[in-house]
């Protein structure tokens, strides 16, 4: 009786032993994806992303152009240009205002590669949208415009 | 395993303009389902850019990106006959990778 009491913990043990395993297994994962700047995408506002991507306070420029509907009819799908005339642009990110996280994506751009992305994001509601600009001395500049949304792209 | 991405990459003037669409939920973990339990996030994290080896854009995308997500940007010093890689990896630690051929 008591041996396999002994065995019943021992199984238990091993279990945990196992969990603990695979948690560490999935941290190890988790940080193989150390680029992914996860603290920048919990913020909520312009300033929280700034400061999390290092920066101090980001300033208005006119030399970002955002290219967009003015009313998306869908804001599960709202298409996006983004473009940057600001010299030495390094890093260029689009944020939606008041989407339940702020930063949407943000782009690495290396030398040769031209500061323009086209792409699509969710909009849950009408929004201003920010395209934040980084240059290689590490300043950042931004622009936004408001969008306004017909179906928000957030619900069930 | 996903499916293959669609990969476009032409030249205009004398850069290369590559256009991806790939198939993902990008499920954002706002929504719930039906019973009311809140549907976990997926979406792709990362996503990288290479000709010839060498990157030529990398992002980092947060689960607003749209579904079967869309991107397009343009760089120099490719040549029509050069591959373009793209791969992306999301949340899960799924990963792919497509390649194209510059037209």
């Amino acid at each position: 009786m008591d041996g396999s009491r002994r065995r019943i913990l021992k199984g238990t043990g091993g279990a945990a032993v196992l969990g603990l395993a695979m948690a560490a297994g999935l941290f190890r994962t988790g940080s193989a994806w150390a680029e992914w700047n996860k603290a920048a995408f919990d913020t909520k506002s312009l300033a929280d992303a700034v400061k999390a991507m290092g920066g101090g306070a980001p300033a208005e420029s006119k030399d970002i152009v955002i290219t967009s509907p003015d009313i998306a009819e869908n804001g599960a799908v709202v298409p996006f240009t983004i473009a940057s005339k600001v010299p030495n642009t390094e890093s260029m990110a689009l944020l939606v205002e008041k989407n339940p996280n702020i930063l949407a994506a943000n782009f690495q751009i290396p030398q040769g590669t031209e500061p323009w992305i086209n792409t699509r994001v969710k909009m849950g509601q009408t929004s201003n949208v920010i395209a934040l600009v980084k240059t290689a001395d590490g300043k950042f500049y931004y622009a936004s415009k408001e969008v306004k949304v017909t179906l928000g792209g957030c619900g069930g | 395993m996903a499916d293959p991405m669609k990969i476009r990459a032409n030249m205009v003037g004398d850069k290369v303009e590559v256009k991806v669409l790939m198939s993902h939920e990008m499920e954002t973990g706002q929504r719930k389902d039906s019973k009311g339990a809140a549907i976990p996030a997926w979406f792709i994290q990362n996503v990288t850019a290479t000709h010839n080896g060498k990157t030529v854009l990398s992002a980092e995308w947060g689960p607003a990106v749209a579904k079967n997500p869309f991107l397009s940007f343009r760089f120099a010093g490719g040549k029509p006959g050069d591959k373009v890689a793209i791969t992306w990896t999301d949340n899960h630690g799924d990963k792919r990778t497509d390649e194209a051929t510059i037209a």
